[in-house]
């Protein structure tokens, strides 16, 4: 089997996309886009993160089984993230208004070991 | 029908001059193995301890709860019975039981491969797997815990005054056993089988174990940070899970169960494996349907990540997730039935034995079915408002775990301990023992569905006086279901060392693992084989020496 | 000790051997994915049940030292990927001195964060007893900006007006609390980041050893890859932890 060996060129664009993406992400944070600033840096990220894994990872290099691994990891993350914000986003109490837990004083815990 | 024991009878036969327990001897020879088959070995010892350790608990529940004013044991003390109890049987036994014993041991056999993929990291597992229960002992031994095996918190992590974080430590060290064995056996079944080995001539057995490791995988790294945060609040003071410092109990019930949820598909896709090894062989038919119970093991092991919320129904969580999760927990039954099913069809004008592992495979095929049946139950909405928390939630799950996951256990056992020890245990004593064993175990755990249904709680120390009745009914079948375990530890033991010589293939059956010599030698197979049948084809294996006629291969294609 | 390059017993090809190897650190790190995502939940959860104080915290965070680690684990990231490249195409001279910057780097990272850490330590943002959002505005060192501080000063006091709690003393006490969870969360993700580093260190020392010892060579670097590998993976840790932690609230202040 012969491997794929990917060119420094191609490592290098991917290195310069890292940066601008990391520059990209401090100057968007650094201005009021109000809720899609979370949106934004997140979406940088997975953009940095998905190059990372195509490229220095040799993802797209891979046979298909490595991408299903990927994938899954992927699916189950968001699987646990989403189904469980599912519940904190639509508590509804028996008047329908929608709850958070409620914001309680801090009351000094001693410790224990 | 037969009667009579598959059992090849003729002239006597010898063990092989070689094989896996007589290289080598000497502790090191053990400790250092890096032999799949010793490895097994090392947890049949192991995970067998902590079963002892398990049942001792279970023992001082059961006594404890003859009496309806519990006096027996103090609530303080009752309460650690019934975590440790649960603890020591979950993380300790039923997790590792199937994998790590006989799947350690015969799925590199199966599929004509010298090893697992990553022996060390096979013996790795083994070592952290004692280190982690070395930490539960010790907690164990200073004074044990009383937080129940789901470790709610805040109890865990603020109000116990009992040994908890090294319990935590203990099985947050334990998980990495479990993690390394699944990455263990996919990377084996993915890279390791011999040519011809395809996907679909895999005996089930293994496909189950593929599921059951993906389970693992995804799974069990969850808890290890959930127990990790756990520990790191009740040290540190954190605020995580704690009301009173703005966290919520929630999270914690949400981290926990999505791994301990897919927990219980971990201890029954094996036992679902071992069922669908031996059904064929004695009925000595093709199972039925290959393809969906291959494919039903998937989609357990899938589907089982979408329901954990199930056991949150009284929380206080969103009623519109509790209905999604309650709809899911219905999906997840659907793969179960069908392959209950297809075990079903299987026997279905096969040839019918009644050895051993057959009668624990009935036992399986209708305990599983009831406890499967009373988890439906439990996932509608309106039923579990009145039944969680009580004993028939108990009840559903000893149901699942002991006639479901146990009874595969022990088939598997005494299936595969011609092939492990090269003896045969004895037949009309094992016969019974698996009959005393299902008595014992219905007159424990039925009565349990009742006392739920009526209403009383679990983890409870003391009881209303009218139930009396069944708790003692419970009790006296713990004793015998005791029984029932103490009997194949007795004869099986025995049969290692004096059992009569077995033979290859004393069933017969057709896996690969039954065509190497009885045990087998340290490197499994002396030439790779090449597979050309498929899987439980009783037709086209003249060597298995039965007299089935030989059918042209492809004839039953579509099942 | 077994000398690298040669066949495993229990395999029957190298090829078989390499493909073991790699698919059992993907696999490994699908459970490392997971592992960091029970924490990656818990901030979700918590960030979204105390959104202000979170912010907040964020703020306290020094954006600067945050960003300079981002580029510098990027730049260990390629500095990696080119170590494979110089294994894959037999480059025995570039080979340790790709490995040696790609230690060199996570140790600029490492350092960088106990300077991160040692200032919030001073600042008394680590959780435990001495906790105090405050402490920073109202005992300021010589170096302190003063448009900083005030700017802190009005964005603690905004904060305080979202607490549900009824007295000022019991906003400060309830915003002390949530914050914590903060920092908690801080410390607790980039802690198991950094210890993933420290693990990654590890295993770059092995490797660089191996690599002096003319070891890896375009037909067997099996160890290289696997240790990039888990290298990029904790870039990718950090890519998330660096949007999530330190991006927050920066638009207010």
């Amino acid at each position: 089997m012969t491997e794929h060996v990917v060119s420094p060129k191609i490592y290098v664009v991917i290195l310069l996309a890292l940066l601008l993406g990391t520059y990209l992400t401090v100057t968007a944070a650094l201005h009021d886009f109000g809720l899609w600033n979370i949106v934004i840096a997140l979406a940088i990220a997975t953009t940095k993160a998905t190059l990372v894994v195509l490229f220095f990872m040799h993802a797209k290099y891979s046979p298909k089984r490595t991408q299903l691994v990927v994938a899954c990891a992927v699916f189950w993350l968001a699987l646990l993230l989403f189904m469980t914000m599912s519940d904190y986003f639509t508590r509804v109490d028996y008047r329908g208004i929608r709850y958070p837990v409620s914001q309680n004083v801090f009351i000094h815990q001693p410790h224990r070991s | 029908m037969a009667t009579t024991s598959t059992i090849h009878t003729g002239p006597a036969l010898k063990l092989p001059e070689k094989h896996y327990l007589n290289t080598g001897y000497g502790i090191r020879s053990w400790l250092l193995t890096t032999d799949h088959k010793r490895i097994a070995l090392l947890y049949l010892l192991s995970v067998t301890f902590f079963f002892f350790i398990g049942g001792f608990f279970a023992m001082m529940i059961r006594l404890s709860l003859l009496t309806p004013d519990g006096r027996l044991l103090s609530p303080d003390t009752y309460n650690r019975m019934f975590t440790m109890h649960g603890v020591s049987m979950i993380f300790f036994f039923l997790i590792p039981s199937i994998p790590a014993i006989l799947g350690n041991f015969f799925i590199p056999l199966m599929i004509g491969a010298k090893d697992l993929a990553f022996p060390k990291i096979n013996l790795l597992s083994w070592y952290i797997y004692i280190v982690g229960g070395a930490f539960t002992l010790y907690s164990m031994m200073a004074g044990g815990l009383d937080t129940g095996w789901t470790f709610y918190t805040p109890l865990s992590t603020v109000y116990s005054n009992s040994a908890v974080a090294p319990a935590v430590v203990g099985i947050f060290i334990t998980g990495f056993s479990s993690i390394l064995t699944g990455l263990n056996f996919l990377v084996t079944i993915h890279t390791m089988r011999a040519p011809g080995m395809t996907w679909f001539r895999l005996p089930l057995f293994v496909w189950a174990h593929y599921a059951t490791s993906v389970v693992m995988i995804l799974g069990t790294p969850v808890v290890a940070i959930t127990l990790g945060l756990a520990a790191m609040e009740r040290v540190f003071g954190l605020g995580f899970f704690n009301p009173a410092m703005g966290g919520d109990p929630i999270l914690f019930q949400h981290l926990f169960w999505f791994y301990s949820h897919p927990a219980v598909y971990i201890m029954i896709l094996p036992a679902m494996g071992v069922i669908s090894e031996i059904i064929p062989t004695f009925a000595r038919k093709k199972l039925f349907g290959y393809h969906f119970v291959a494919a039903a093991s998937l989609a357990i092991a899938v589907i089982g990540f979408l329901v954990w919320a199930h056991h949150m129904f009284l929380t206080g969580q969103s009623t519109y997730a509790a209905l999604a999760f309650s709809f899911l927990t219905f999906l997840v039954a659907i793969p179960s039935a069908v392959k209950v099913f297809n075990w079903t069809a299987t026997l279905f004008g096969g040839s019918i034995s009644f050895d051993t592992p057959m009668l624990y495979a009935f036992g399986f095929l209708g305990l599983f079915l009831v406890g499967g049946l009373t988890g439906l139950f439990l996932g509608c909405l309106g039923v579990d408002m009145h039944v969680h928390d009580t004993y028939f939630v108990v009840a559903h799950f000893h149901y699942i775990m002991v006639g479901g996951a146990v009874m595969g256990y022990l088939g598997g056992l005494h299936f595969w301990w011609p092939k492990i020890t090269g003896r045969m245990y004895p037949e009309w004593l094992a016969r019974i023992a698996a009959l005393v064993l299902f008595v014992g175990f219905n007159l424990t755990f039925f009565p349990q569905f009742v006392l739920g249904y009526l209403g009383m709680p679990r983890r409870y120390h003391v009881y209303p006086p009218e139930f009396q009745v069944y708790n003692v009914m419970s009790t006296a079948g713990a004793s015998i279901l005791a029984l029932g375990y103490l009997l194949p530890m007795i004869y099986l033991t025995w049969a290692a060392f004096y059992g009569r010589v077995a033979g290859n293939n004393p069933w017969p059956a057709t896996g690969l693992e039954w065509t190497t010599p009885s045990p087998p030698p340290t490197e499994n197979f002396e030439v790779t084989p090449v597979v050309t049948w498929e899987a439980y084809d009783f037709h086209n294996r003249p060597e298995l020496g039965l007299d089935v006629p030989s059918q042209p291969v492809g004839a039953h294609e579509h099942d | 000790m077994h000398r690298t390059g040669e066949l495993y017993g229990q395999f029957e090809t190298l090829e078989q051997q390499k493909d073991s190897a790699t698919l059992g650190m993907w696999i490994f790190l699908v459970t490392e994915v997971l592992f960091f995502g029970g924490l990656f939940l818990t901030y979700t959860v918590n960030r979204h049940l105390y959104f202000t104080a979170f912010g907040v915290g964020g703020n306290m965070l020094d954006l600067k030292l945050g960003a300079t680690n981002t580029v510098v684990l990027i730049a260990s990231s390629f500095t990696m990927a080119m170590s494979v490249w110089s294994a894959q195409t037999d480059r025995k001279k570039l080979l340790p001195l790709f490995l040696i910057l790609t230690f060199l780097l996570g140790g600029v990272f490492l350092g960088i964060k106990y300077v991160e850490y040692k200032q919030k330590f001073d600042h008394h943002l680590v959780p435990g007893h001495s906790f105090d959002l405050t402490y920073r505005i109202n005992h300021p060192a010589p170096g302190d900006s003063p448009k900083e501080l005030a700017a802190e000063r009005q964005e603690i006091e905004d904060a305080l007006k979202t607490e549900a709690a009824g007295t000022p003393q019991e906003q400060l006490t309830a915003l002390n609390a949530h914050a914590q969870l903060f920092f908690s969360l801080y410390f607790g993700m980039t802690g198991l980041h950094a210890l993933h580093m420290i693990i990654g260190a590890g295993l770059l020392i092995w490797v660089i050893r191996e690599s002096f010892k003319g070891r890896f060579t375009a037909s067997y670097n099996t160890p290289i890859e696997i240790v990039g590998l888990y290298w990029h993976f904790v870039d990718i840790v950090w890519i998330y932890l660096f949007a999530l932690l330190y991006l927050i609230n920066r638009h207010s202040v």
